[in-house]
Protein backbone atom coordinates (compact mmCIF):
# COMPACT_ATOMS: atom_id res chain seq x y z
CA UNK A 1 0.00 0.00 0.00
CA UNK A 2 1.48 2.96 -1.04
CA UNK A 3 -0.02 5.52 1.44
CA UNK A 4 1.09 9.13 1.14
CA UNK A 5 0.05 11.76 2.85
CA UNK A 6 -2.39 14.32 0.80
CA UNK A 7 -1.84 12.09 -2.48
CA UNK A 8 -4.28 13.05 -5.12
CA UNK A 9 -5.95 9.90 -6.69
CA UNK A 10 -4.91 8.88 -10.34
CA UNK A 11 -7.55 7.92 -12.81
CA UNK A 12 -6.57 3.76 -12.44
CA UNK A 13 -6.15 4.14 -8.44
CA UNK A 14 -9.95 5.78 -8.60
CA UNK A 15 -11.50 3.04 -10.85
CA UNK A 16 -10.19 0.72 -8.48
CA UNK A 17 -11.49 2.69 -5.43
CA UNK A 18 -14.96 2.39 -7.00
CA UNK A 19 -15.30 -0.72 -8.18
CA UNK A 20 -13.47 -1.50 -4.65
CA UNK A 21 -16.70 0.65 -2.86
CA UNK A 22 -18.99 -1.08 -5.18
CA UNK A 23 -17.97 -4.78 -4.23
CA UNK A 24 -18.22 -4.04 -0.37
CA UNK A 25 -20.88 -2.06 -0.39
CA UNK A 26 -23.57 -5.00 -0.06
CA UNK A 27 -21.65 -6.56 2.73
CA UNK A 28 -21.29 -3.29 4.67
CA UNK A 29 -24.71 -2.04 3.94
CA UNK A 30 -26.11 -5.43 5.55
CA UNK A 31 -23.64 -5.35 8.39
CA UNK A 32 -24.52 -1.54 9.22
CA UNK A 33 -28.81 -3.03 9.14
CA UNK A 34 -28.12 -6.15 10.74
CA UNK A 35 -25.73 -6.24 13.01
CA UNK A 36 -24.09 -2.15 14.01
CA UNK A 37 -27.62 -0.71 13.92
CA UNK A 38 -29.26 -3.36 15.91
CA UNK A 39 -26.28 -3.17 18.69
CA UNK A 40 -27.01 0.40 19.64
CA UNK A 41 -30.62 -0.96 19.15
CA UNK A 42 -30.53 -3.23 22.07
CA UNK A 43 -28.11 -0.89 24.55
CA UNK A 44 -30.91 1.91 23.55
CA UNK A 45 -33.83 -0.93 24.50
CA UNK A 46 -32.19 -2.14 27.55
CA UNK A 47 -33.21 1.35 29.20
CA UNK A 48 -36.38 0.91 28.09
CA UNK A 49 -39.57 -0.48 29.62
CA UNK A 50 -41.73 -2.31 26.91
CA UNK A 51 -45.38 -2.34 26.61
CA UNK A 52 -47.64 -4.84 25.24
CA UNK A 53 -47.14 -6.22 21.67
CA UNK A 54 -43.24 -4.93 21.97
CA UNK A 55 -44.41 -1.49 21.37
CA UNK A 56 -44.73 1.69 22.62
CA UNK A 57 -41.01 1.55 24.53
CA UNK A 58 -41.08 4.63 27.83
CA UNK A 59 -37.53 5.51 28.83
CA UNK A 60 -37.03 4.11 32.10
CA UNK A 61 -32.92 4.67 32.72
CA UNK A 62 -31.43 2.24 35.18
CA UNK A 63 -34.27 0.63 35.92
CA UNK A 64 -33.96 -3.01 34.25
CA UNK A 65 -30.17 -2.91 34.87
CA UNK A 66 -30.65 -2.47 38.69
CA UNK A 67 -33.93 -5.06 38.31
CA UNK A 68 -30.93 -7.56 36.43
CA UNK A 69 -28.52 -7.25 38.68
CA UNK A 70 -30.25 -7.46 42.11
CA UNK A 71 -32.22 -10.95 40.77
CA UNK A 72 -30.68 -13.73 41.86
CA UNK A 73 -31.62 -15.95 38.97
CA UNK A 74 -29.52 -13.47 36.77
CA UNK A 75 -26.22 -14.47 38.96
CA UNK A 76 -27.95 -18.32 39.28
CA UNK A 77 -27.92 -18.15 35.23
CA UNK A 78 -24.41 -16.82 34.87
CA UNK A 79 -23.13 -19.46 37.68
CA UNK A 80 -24.81 -22.23 35.31
CA UNK A 81 -23.24 -21.11 32.24
CA UNK A 82 -19.89 -21.59 33.76
CA UNK A 83 -20.61 -24.68 35.21
CA UNK A 84 -21.89 -25.98 31.87
CA UNK A 85 -18.75 -24.39 30.09
CA UNK A 86 -16.53 -26.62 32.89
CA UNK A 87 -17.76 -29.63 31.26
CA UNK A 88 -17.80 -28.80 27.86
CA UNK A 89 -14.52 -26.92 27.18
CA UNK A 90 -11.70 -29.14 29.24
CA UNK A 91 -13.51 -32.42 28.30
CA UNK A 92 -14.58 -31.59 24.66
CA UNK A 93 -10.79 -30.21 24.09
CA UNK A 94 -9.05 -33.13 26.05
CA UNK A 95 -10.97 -36.07 24.86
CA UNK A 96 -10.38 -34.64 21.13
CA UNK A 97 -6.91 -34.02 21.23
CA UNK A 98 -6.25 -37.61 22.16
CA UNK A 99 -8.66 -39.05 19.84
CA UNK A 100 -6.67 -37.00 17.64
CA UNK A 101 -3.17 -38.31 17.63
CA UNK A 102 -4.70 -41.49 17.47
CA UNK A 103 -6.26 -41.18 14.05
CA UNK A 104 -3.28 -38.92 13.14
CA UNK A 105 -0.96 -42.16 13.66
CA UNK A 106 -2.49 -43.63 10.25
CA UNK A 107 -3.89 -46.76 11.60
CA UNK A 108 -5.96 -48.90 9.02
CA UNK A 109 -9.83 -47.60 9.09
CA UNK A 110 -9.23 -44.11 10.89
CA UNK A 111 -11.69 -42.61 8.66
CA UNK A 112 -14.22 -44.96 9.48
CA UNK A 113 -13.64 -43.90 12.99
CA UNK A 114 -13.25 -40.24 11.82
CA UNK A 115 -16.62 -40.20 10.40
CA UNK A 116 -18.57 -41.78 13.64
CA UNK A 117 -16.47 -38.85 15.49
CA UNK A 118 -17.83 -36.62 13.31
CA UNK A 119 -21.63 -36.79 12.90
CA UNK A 120 -22.91 -35.30 15.75
CA UNK A 121 -21.87 -32.31 14.06
CA UNK A 122 -23.84 -32.13 11.37
CA UNK A 123 -26.82 -33.02 13.16
CA UNK A 124 -29.33 -30.41 14.44
CA UNK A 125 -29.11 -29.89 18.48
CA UNK A 126 -32.57 -30.44 18.66
CA UNK A 127 -32.77 -33.81 17.28
CA UNK A 128 -29.54 -34.66 19.48
CA UNK A 129 -31.26 -32.78 22.53
CA UNK A 130 -34.10 -34.81 22.02
CA UNK A 131 -32.44 -38.56 22.11
CA UNK A 132 -30.75 -37.32 24.85
CA UNK A 133 -33.38 -36.45 26.92
CA UNK A 134 -35.16 -39.95 26.23
CA UNK A 135 -31.71 -41.92 27.05
CA UNK A 136 -31.84 -39.85 30.56
CA UNK A 137 -35.76 -40.25 31.08
CA UNK A 138 -36.06 -41.84 34.56
CA UNK A 139 -38.37 -44.09 34.08
CA UNK A 140 -38.36 -45.37 30.86
CA UNK A 141 -34.71 -44.58 29.88
CA UNK A 142 -32.26 -46.81 28.15
CA UNK A 143 -29.38 -45.50 31.26
CA UNK A 144 -31.19 -46.34 34.33
CA UNK A 145 -32.70 -49.49 32.89
CA UNK A 146 -29.55 -50.77 31.49
CA UNK A 147 -27.56 -49.94 34.51
CA UNK A 148 -30.35 -50.91 37.21
CA UNK A 149 -30.39 -47.47 38.37
CA UNK A 150 -33.08 -44.91 39.38
CA UNK A 151 -31.44 -41.50 38.57
CA UNK A 152 -33.26 -38.17 37.96
CA UNK A 153 -30.51 -37.33 35.69
CA UNK A 154 -32.51 -34.08 34.29
CA UNK A 155 -34.10 -33.39 37.05
CA UNK A 156 -32.03 -33.84 40.44
CA UNK A 157 -30.68 -30.09 40.37
CA UNK A 158 -27.27 -31.56 41.75
CA UNK A 159 -26.58 -33.64 38.51
CA UNK A 160 -28.89 -32.26 36.23
CA UNK A 161 -25.83 -29.72 35.09
CA UNK A 162 -23.39 -32.33 33.89
CA UNK A 163 -25.85 -34.41 32.83
CA UNK A 164 -26.18 -31.34 29.97
CA UNK A 165 -22.37 -30.86 30.11
CA UNK A 166 -22.71 -34.80 28.57
CA UNK A 167 -24.52 -33.88 25.75
CA UNK A 168 -22.27 -30.36 24.74
CA UNK A 169 -19.24 -32.49 25.33
CA UNK A 170 -20.60 -35.63 23.29
CA UNK A 171 -21.77 -32.58 20.41
CA UNK A 172 -18.35 -30.77 20.33
CA UNK A 173 -15.81 -33.49 20.21
CA UNK A 174 -15.65 -34.53 16.97
CA UNK A 175 -15.52 -30.93 15.85
CA UNK A 176 -12.70 -30.04 18.36
CA UNK A 177 -11.13 -33.13 17.30
CA UNK A 178 -10.97 -32.40 13.14
CA UNK A 179 -9.66 -29.22 14.34
CA UNK A 180 -7.12 -31.13 16.01
CA UNK A 181 -6.17 -33.13 13.36
CA UNK A 182 -5.55 -30.65 10.69
CA UNK A 183 -3.56 -28.70 13.29
CA UNK A 184 -1.53 -32.02 13.93
CA UNK A 185 -0.72 -32.60 10.23
CA UNK A 186 1.53 -28.65 10.06
CA UNK A 187 3.38 -30.21 12.91
CA UNK A 188 7.00 -31.37 10.82
CA UNK A 189 7.47 -34.96 10.85
CA UNK A 190 11.63 -34.78 11.50
CA UNK A 191 10.70 -33.31 14.91
CA UNK A 192 9.13 -36.91 15.62
CA UNK A 193 11.87 -38.83 14.01
CA UNK A 194 14.92 -36.51 15.39
CA UNK A 195 12.94 -37.75 18.97
CA UNK A 196 12.67 -41.05 18.25
CA UNK A 197 16.68 -41.34 17.23
CA UNK A 198 17.48 -39.62 21.01
CA UNK A 199 15.09 -42.43 22.21
CA UNK A 200 12.11 -40.11 23.38
CA UNK A 201 8.79 -42.32 23.60
CA UNK A 202 5.29 -41.82 22.34
CA UNK A 203 4.08 -40.15 25.63
CA UNK A 204 7.47 -38.11 26.12
CA UNK A 205 6.69 -37.28 22.27
CA UNK A 206 3.07 -36.08 22.76
CA UNK A 207 3.90 -33.72 25.95
CA UNK A 208 7.38 -32.42 24.51
CA UNK A 209 6.36 -32.06 21.07
CA UNK A 210 2.53 -32.13 20.33
CA UNK A 211 1.24 -30.25 22.98
CA UNK A 212 3.68 -27.53 22.61
CA UNK A 213 3.86 -26.99 18.91
CA UNK A 214 -0.50 -27.88 18.81
CA UNK A 215 -0.72 -24.91 21.30
CA UNK A 216 -1.75 -22.23 19.15
CA UNK A 217 -4.56 -24.83 17.57
CA UNK A 218 -5.73 -25.64 21.25
CA UNK A 219 -5.91 -22.13 22.41
CA UNK A 220 -7.69 -20.99 19.31
CA UNK A 221 -10.06 -24.55 19.96
CA UNK A 222 -10.42 -22.84 23.60
CA UNK A 223 -10.86 -19.61 22.83
CA UNK A 224 -14.09 -20.88 20.02
CA UNK A 225 -15.53 -23.39 21.83
CA UNK A 226 -15.45 -21.38 25.65
CA UNK A 227 -17.48 -18.79 23.68
CA UNK A 228 -19.80 -21.14 22.69
CA UNK A 229 -20.33 -23.23 25.70
CA UNK A 230 -20.98 -19.11 27.45
CA UNK A 231 -23.96 -18.82 24.81
CA UNK A 232 -25.14 -22.44 25.02
CA UNK A 233 -29.17 -22.61 24.41
CA UNK A 234 -30.76 -25.35 21.95
CA UNK A 235 -29.53 -28.48 23.72
CA UNK A 236 -30.71 -26.56 27.40
CA UNK A 237 -33.96 -24.91 25.90
CA UNK A 238 -34.45 -29.33 24.40
CA UNK A 239 -33.81 -30.67 27.35
CA UNK A 240 -35.20 -28.96 30.48
CA UNK A 241 -38.72 -28.12 30.17
CA UNK A 242 -40.39 -25.26 31.90
CA UNK A 243 -41.54 -27.66 34.51
CA UNK A 244 -38.68 -29.17 35.20
CA UNK A 245 -37.40 -28.69 38.82
CA UNK A 246 -34.02 -28.31 38.23
CA UNK A 247 -34.29 -25.61 35.60
CA UNK A 248 -33.49 -22.82 38.07
CA UNK A 249 -30.11 -24.54 38.57
CA UNK A 250 -29.30 -25.40 35.23
CA UNK A 251 -30.67 -22.26 32.61
CA UNK A 252 -27.92 -20.69 30.93
CA UNK A 253 -27.83 -16.51 30.63
CA UNK A 254 -29.00 -17.21 26.81
CA UNK A 255 -31.85 -19.58 28.21
CA UNK A 256 -33.31 -16.87 30.42
CA UNK A 257 -32.36 -14.36 27.64
CA UNK A 258 -34.84 -16.04 25.42
CA UNK A 259 -37.75 -16.42 28.17
CA UNK A 260 -37.97 -13.36 28.96
CA UNK A 261 -37.44 -11.20 25.50
CA UNK A 262 -39.46 -14.24 23.28
CA UNK A 263 -41.44 -16.19 25.81
CA UNK A 264 -43.08 -12.95 27.95
CA UNK A 265 -42.33 -10.79 25.10
CA UNK A 266 -40.28 -8.64 27.59
CA UNK A 267 -37.87 -6.69 24.97
CA UNK A 268 -36.13 -4.48 27.58
CA UNK A 269 -35.38 -6.73 30.44
CA UNK A 270 -34.49 -9.14 27.52
CA UNK A 271 -32.17 -6.59 25.82
CA UNK A 272 -30.79 -5.92 29.68
CA UNK A 273 -29.99 -9.23 30.08
CA UNK A 274 -28.43 -9.85 26.61
CA UNK A 275 -25.94 -6.49 28.20
CA UNK A 276 -24.57 -8.90 30.53
CA UNK A 277 -24.31 -11.42 28.65
CA UNK A 278 -21.71 -9.06 26.20
CA UNK A 279 -20.22 -7.74 29.39
CA UNK A 280 -19.70 -11.32 30.53
CA UNK A 281 -18.43 -12.21 26.91
CA UNK A 282 -15.81 -9.34 26.62
CA UNK A 283 -14.18 -9.65 29.73
CA UNK A 284 -13.91 -13.69 29.29
CA UNK A 285 -12.46 -12.73 25.77
CA UNK A 286 -10.10 -10.40 27.22
CA UNK A 287 -9.15 -12.59 29.68
CA UNK A 288 -8.57 -14.91 26.92
CA UNK A 289 -6.41 -12.51 25.20
CA UNK A 290 -4.09 -12.23 27.87
CA UNK A 291 -3.71 -15.59 28.61
CA UNK A 292 -2.65 -16.13 25.08
CA UNK A 293 1.30 -15.05 25.20
CA UNK A 294 1.16 -17.71 29.01
CA UNK A 295 0.30 -20.69 27.42
CA UNK A 296 1.04 -20.57 23.38
CA UNK A 297 3.99 -21.55 22.34
CA UNK A 298 5.55 -19.54 19.50
CA UNK A 299 9.09 -20.94 17.92
CA UNK B 1 14.12 -54.76 18.63
CA UNK B 2 11.72 -57.45 19.38
CA UNK B 3 10.70 -55.62 23.01
CA UNK B 4 10.38 -52.24 20.82
CA UNK B 5 7.97 -53.61 18.58
CA UNK B 6 5.95 -55.65 21.16
CA UNK B 7 5.41 -52.28 22.38
CA UNK B 8 4.19 -50.71 19.39
CA UNK B 9 1.96 -53.70 18.76
CA UNK B 10 0.60 -53.07 22.14
CA UNK B 11 0.19 -48.92 21.62
CA UNK B 12 -1.68 -50.22 18.48
CA UNK B 13 -3.93 -52.41 20.65
CA UNK B 14 -4.55 -49.67 23.19
CA UNK B 15 -5.61 -47.08 20.85
CA UNK B 16 -7.98 -49.08 18.75
CA UNK B 17 -9.72 -50.45 21.98
CA UNK B 18 -9.78 -46.25 23.35
CA UNK B 19 -10.64 -45.80 19.59
CA UNK B 20 -13.69 -48.25 19.62
CA UNK B 21 -14.71 -47.34 22.77
CA UNK B 22 -15.46 -44.12 21.98
CA UNK B 23 -17.12 -44.77 18.54
CA UNK B 24 -19.58 -47.07 20.66
CA UNK B 25 -20.00 -44.16 22.94
CA UNK B 26 -20.92 -41.96 19.77
CA UNK B 27 -22.78 -44.22 18.17
CA UNK B 28 -24.92 -45.15 21.06
CA UNK B 29 -27.89 -42.33 20.95
CA UNK B 30 -28.13 -43.07 17.42
CA UNK B 31 -29.22 -46.79 17.34
CA UNK B 32 -31.38 -45.69 20.29
CA UNK B 33 -33.12 -43.28 17.84
CA UNK B 34 -33.78 -45.45 15.49
CA UNK B 35 -34.82 -48.30 17.54
CA UNK B 36 -37.14 -46.34 19.87
CA UNK B 37 -38.96 -45.54 16.08
CA UNK B 38 -39.63 -48.64 14.89
CA UNK B 39 -41.04 -50.34 18.09
CA UNK B 40 -44.78 -49.31 19.53
CA UNK B 41 -45.21 -47.08 22.36
CA UNK B 42 -46.19 -49.71 24.59
CA UNK B 43 -42.44 -51.82 23.75
CA UNK B 44 -40.62 -48.05 24.20
CA UNK B 45 -42.14 -47.23 27.88
CA UNK B 46 -42.16 -51.17 28.73
CA UNK B 47 -39.47 -51.49 31.53
CA UNK B 48 -40.21 -55.16 32.58
CA UNK B 49 -39.11 -56.27 30.80
CA UNK B 50 -37.11 -53.65 29.26
CA UNK B 51 -36.33 -54.00 25.47
CA UNK B 52 -33.70 -53.12 23.93
CA UNK B 53 -35.04 -54.31 20.26
CA UNK B 54 -38.51 -54.20 18.77
CA UNK B 55 -40.41 -57.60 19.82
CA UNK B 56 -42.94 -57.84 17.29
CA UNK B 57 -41.06 -56.90 14.19
CA UNK B 58 -39.82 -53.41 12.83
CA UNK B 59 -42.16 -50.74 12.65
CA UNK B 60 -40.81 -48.90 9.83
CA UNK B 61 -43.95 -47.69 9.02
CA UNK B 62 -43.48 -45.46 11.96
CA UNK B 63 -41.54 -43.15 9.80
CA UNK B 64 -44.24 -42.98 7.06
CA UNK B 65 -46.84 -42.05 9.33
CA UNK B 66 -44.50 -39.40 10.77
CA UNK B 67 -43.62 -38.13 7.44
CA UNK B 68 -47.63 -37.83 6.65
CA UNK B 69 -49.13 -36.54 10.33
CA UNK B 70 -46.22 -33.87 10.55
CA UNK B 71 -46.58 -32.52 7.23
CA UNK B 72 -42.59 -33.29 6.82
CA UNK B 73 -42.30 -32.22 3.63
CA UNK B 74 -43.39 -28.73 4.36
CA UNK B 75 -40.32 -28.52 6.89
CA UNK B 76 -38.31 -29.34 4.43
CA UNK B 77 -39.17 -27.64 2.01
CA UNK B 78 -38.95 -24.62 4.38
CA UNK B 79 -35.40 -25.82 5.62
CA UNK B 80 -34.14 -26.33 2.32
CA UNK B 81 -35.52 -22.88 0.78
CA UNK B 82 -33.66 -20.74 4.14
CA UNK B 83 -29.89 -22.97 3.54
CA UNK B 84 -29.94 -22.10 -0.10
CA UNK B 85 -30.86 -18.49 -0.59
CA UNK B 86 -28.17 -18.19 3.03
CA UNK B 87 -25.92 -19.46 0.74
CA UNK B 88 -26.36 -17.92 -2.00
CA UNK B 89 -26.21 -14.53 -0.63
CA UNK B 90 -23.58 -15.16 2.01
CA UNK B 91 -21.40 -16.62 -0.88
CA UNK B 92 -22.39 -14.17 -3.95
CA UNK B 93 -21.88 -11.23 -0.97
CA UNK B 94 -18.43 -12.29 1.10
CA UNK B 95 -16.62 -13.45 -2.57
CA UNK B 96 -17.56 -9.64 -3.13
CA UNK B 97 -16.43 -7.68 -0.62
CA UNK B 98 -13.34 -10.35 0.25
CA UNK B 99 -11.96 -10.09 -3.19
CA UNK B 100 -12.02 -6.21 -2.38
CA UNK B 101 -10.53 -6.03 0.94
CA UNK B 102 -7.93 -9.09 -0.52
CA UNK B 103 -6.77 -7.37 -3.54
CA UNK B 104 -7.94 -3.60 -4.15
CA UNK B 105 -6.80 -0.41 -2.46
CA UNK B 106 -9.21 2.01 -1.82
CA UNK B 107 -9.81 4.57 0.44
CA UNK B 108 -11.77 3.66 4.05
CA UNK B 109 -10.52 0.36 3.45
CA UNK B 110 -8.70 -0.13 7.07
CA UNK B 111 -12.00 0.98 9.01
CA UNK B 112 -14.25 -0.60 6.88
CA UNK B 113 -12.31 -4.09 7.40
CA UNK B 114 -12.13 -3.06 10.82
CA UNK B 115 -16.09 -2.99 10.91
CA UNK B 116 -16.00 -6.85 9.75
CA UNK B 117 -13.19 -8.04 12.42
CA UNK B 118 -15.79 -6.47 15.64
CA UNK B 119 -19.00 -7.73 13.92
CA UNK B 120 -17.02 -11.50 14.25
CA UNK B 121 -16.52 -10.11 17.79
CA UNK B 122 -19.71 -9.24 19.02
CA UNK B 123 -22.06 -12.13 20.70
CA UNK B 124 -24.42 -12.46 17.96
CA UNK B 125 -27.56 -12.57 20.66
CA UNK B 126 -27.42 -9.02 20.52
CA UNK B 127 -28.69 -8.79 17.10
CA UNK B 128 -31.26 -10.77 17.82
CA UNK B 129 -33.99 -8.53 19.32
CA UNK B 130 -33.83 -5.97 17.09
CA UNK B 131 -33.49 -8.55 14.29
CA UNK B 132 -36.99 -9.51 14.85
CA UNK B 133 -38.02 -6.23 15.50
CA UNK B 134 -37.33 -5.83 11.93
CA UNK B 135 -38.50 -8.74 10.52
CA UNK B 136 -42.02 -8.27 12.28
CA UNK B 137 -42.16 -4.49 10.51
CA UNK B 138 -41.31 -5.65 7.49
CA UNK B 139 -44.46 -8.42 7.54
CA UNK B 140 -42.23 -11.13 6.71
CA UNK B 141 -43.12 -13.26 10.31
CA UNK B 142 -43.44 -16.84 8.93
CA UNK B 143 -42.03 -16.05 5.66
CA UNK B 144 -38.80 -17.56 4.32
CA UNK B 145 -37.71 -14.05 3.86
CA UNK B 146 -37.69 -13.57 7.33
CA UNK B 147 -35.74 -16.90 7.98
CA UNK B 148 -33.02 -15.82 5.66
CA UNK B 149 -32.71 -11.82 6.58
CA UNK B 150 -29.91 -12.48 9.12
CA UNK B 151 -27.63 -14.42 7.30
CA UNK B 152 -27.89 -12.01 3.48
CA UNK B 153 -24.34 -11.00 4.71
CA UNK B 154 -21.99 -12.16 6.36
CA UNK B 155 -18.35 -10.98 8.35
CA UNK B 156 -17.00 -14.14 8.83
CA UNK B 157 -17.16 -15.23 5.25
CA UNK B 158 -16.09 -11.58 4.34
CA UNK B 159 -12.99 -12.84 6.53
CA UNK B 160 -13.04 -16.52 5.12
CA UNK B 161 -12.75 -15.24 1.62
CA UNK B 162 -10.30 -12.20 1.99
CA UNK B 163 -8.36 -14.61 3.43
CA UNK B 164 -8.59 -17.17 0.60
CA UNK B 165 -8.18 -14.23 -2.22
CA UNK B 166 -4.89 -12.59 -0.50
CA UNK B 167 -3.34 -16.08 -0.78
CA UNK B 168 -3.15 -16.13 -4.21
CA UNK B 169 -0.09 -15.51 -5.98
CA UNK B 170 0.36 -11.32 -6.57
CA UNK B 171 0.98 -11.37 -10.15
CA UNK B 172 -2.05 -12.81 -11.33
CA UNK B 173 -3.58 -9.36 -11.71
CA UNK B 174 -0.61 -7.68 -13.95
CA UNK B 175 -0.92 -10.21 -16.26
CA UNK B 176 -4.06 -9.72 -16.53
CA UNK B 177 -4.33 -6.17 -16.81
CA UNK B 178 -1.91 -6.62 -19.80
CA UNK B 179 -4.33 -8.15 -21.37
CA UNK B 180 -6.55 -5.49 -21.19
CA UNK B 181 -9.10 -7.33 -18.57
CA UNK B 182 -10.86 -4.29 -16.03
CA UNK B 183 -10.92 -5.23 -12.78
CA UNK B 184 -14.61 -6.34 -12.51
CA UNK B 185 -13.13 -9.57 -15.53
CA UNK B 186 -10.15 -9.48 -13.70
CA UNK B 187 -12.40 -10.94 -10.47
CA UNK B 188 -14.61 -12.85 -12.38
CA UNK B 189 -12.40 -14.95 -14.91
CA UNK B 190 -9.40 -14.95 -12.84
CA UNK B 191 -9.26 -14.72 -9.60
CA UNK B 192 -12.85 -15.64 -8.51
CA UNK B 193 -12.29 -19.65 -9.93
CA UNK B 194 -9.32 -19.97 -7.73
CA UNK B 195 -11.12 -19.63 -4.58
CA UNK B 196 -13.46 -22.19 -5.04
CA UNK B 197 -12.39 -24.03 -1.87
CA UNK B 198 -12.69 -21.00 0.31
CA UNK B 199 -16.56 -20.83 -1.39
CA UNK B 200 -17.05 -24.63 -0.66
CA UNK B 201 -16.01 -23.87 2.80
CA UNK B 202 -18.22 -21.35 3.43
CA UNK B 203 -20.94 -22.81 1.23
CA UNK B 204 -20.96 -25.51 3.56
CA UNK B 205 -20.62 -23.92 6.87
CA UNK B 206 -23.08 -21.37 6.16
CA UNK B 207 -26.22 -24.72 5.39
CA UNK B 208 -24.86 -25.90 8.44
CA UNK B 209 -25.18 -23.18 10.56
CA UNK B 210 -28.45 -22.70 9.33
CA UNK B 211 -29.63 -26.46 9.46
CA UNK B 212 -28.33 -26.27 12.84
CA UNK B 213 -29.93 -22.83 14.40
CA UNK B 214 -32.88 -23.16 16.65
CA UNK B 215 -33.80 -20.04 18.21
CA UNK B 216 -34.36 -18.03 14.94
CA UNK B 217 -36.50 -20.28 13.20
CA UNK B 218 -38.68 -20.26 16.67
CA UNK B 219 -38.53 -16.70 16.79
CA UNK B 220 -39.73 -15.83 13.30
CA UNK B 221 -41.53 -18.90 12.27
CA UNK B 222 -44.36 -19.73 15.01
CA UNK B 223 -46.37 -21.48 12.51
CA UNK B 224 -45.48 -25.17 12.18
CA UNK B 225 -46.66 -24.72 8.37
CA UNK B 226 -43.95 -22.12 8.00
CA UNK B 227 -40.83 -23.33 10.00
CA UNK B 228 -37.88 -25.21 9.64
CA UNK B 229 -36.47 -28.61 10.95
CA UNK B 230 -35.47 -27.68 13.97
CA UNK B 231 -37.82 -25.37 15.23
CA UNK B 232 -40.71 -28.45 13.96
CA UNK B 233 -39.22 -30.32 16.39
CA UNK B 234 -39.03 -28.19 19.30
CA UNK B 235 -42.71 -27.86 18.81
CA UNK B 236 -43.37 -31.42 18.40
CA UNK B 237 -41.99 -31.81 21.78
CA UNK B 238 -43.64 -29.68 23.04
CA UNK B 239 -47.18 -31.01 21.80
CA UNK B 240 -46.74 -34.94 21.34
CA UNK B 241 -43.36 -35.31 24.41
CA UNK B 242 -44.33 -38.49 25.09
CA UNK B 243 -44.95 -40.49 22.21
CA UNK B 244 -41.22 -41.77 22.12
CA UNK B 245 -41.33 -43.97 19.08
CA UNK B 246 -43.25 -40.36 17.17
CA UNK B 247 -40.72 -38.39 18.72
CA UNK B 248 -37.63 -40.42 17.75
CA UNK B 249 -39.02 -41.41 14.18
CA UNK B 250 -38.92 -37.25 13.78
CA UNK B 251 -35.94 -36.75 14.80
CA UNK B 252 -34.20 -39.25 12.16
CA UNK B 253 -35.99 -37.76 9.95
CA UNK B 254 -34.75 -34.19 10.66
CA UNK B 255 -30.91 -35.16 10.77
CA UNK B 256 -30.76 -37.70 7.90
CA UNK B 257 -30.66 -35.67 5.11
CA UNK B 258 -28.02 -33.85 6.21
CA UNK B 259 -26.17 -36.82 7.58
CA UNK B 260 -26.57 -38.61 3.96
CA UNK B 261 -25.12 -35.29 2.45
CA UNK B 262 -22.26 -35.41 5.10
CA UNK B 263 -21.29 -39.14 4.12
CA UNK B 264 -21.29 -38.20 0.37
CA UNK B 265 -19.27 -35.11 0.59
CA UNK B 266 -17.39 -35.93 3.62
CA UNK B 267 -13.88 -34.43 2.34
CA UNK B 268 -15.45 -31.19 1.47
CA UNK B 269 -17.41 -31.14 5.05
CA UNK B 270 -13.97 -32.20 7.06
CA UNK B 271 -11.97 -29.72 5.16
CA UNK B 272 -14.64 -26.86 5.23
CA UNK B 273 -14.45 -26.98 8.37
CA UNK B 274 -10.81 -27.48 9.32
CA UNK B 275 -10.05 -24.12 6.97
CA UNK B 276 -12.17 -22.25 7.89
CA UNK B 277 -12.45 -22.68 11.56
CA UNK B 278 -15.74 -21.21 12.26
CA UNK B 279 -17.71 -21.23 15.62
CA UNK B 280 -20.73 -23.80 15.08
Amino acid sequence: MNKKEKHKMTAAEKREALWAWAFIAPTMLGLIILNFYPVINTVYQSFCKTGDFGKGNTFVGLANYATVLSASETWQSLLNTIKYAIIEVPFGVVIALVLAVFLNKKLIGTSVYRTIFFLPMVCAPAAVAMVWKWLYNQQFGLFNNLFHTNVAWISDPKIAWISIGVIGVWSVIGYNMVLFISGLQEIPGDYYEAASIDGATGIKQFFHITVPLLSPTTFFIVQTRLIGALTVFDLMFMVMDKTNIALQKTQSIVYLFYTYAFTNGNKGYGATLVMVLVVFIMVVTFIMQKAEGRFVYHN
Amino acid sequence: MDGIEARARLNKVIMYVILTIMAFIMIVPFAWMILTAVKTNQEAISVAPFYIFPQNGWHWENFAEVWRSYNFIVLYKNTLLMIFFRVVCAVLTATMAGYAFGRLNFPGKKIMFSLVLIQMMIPSQIFIIPQYLMVSSLNLLNTVAGLVFPGIVTAFGTYLLKTGYEGLPKDLEEAASIDGCNIGQRFLRILMPLTRSSMVSLGIFTALFAFKDLMWPMIVCTNAATTTLSAGLAKMQGQYGSDYPTMMASAVLAIIPMIVIYIIFQKQFVEGIATSGGKL
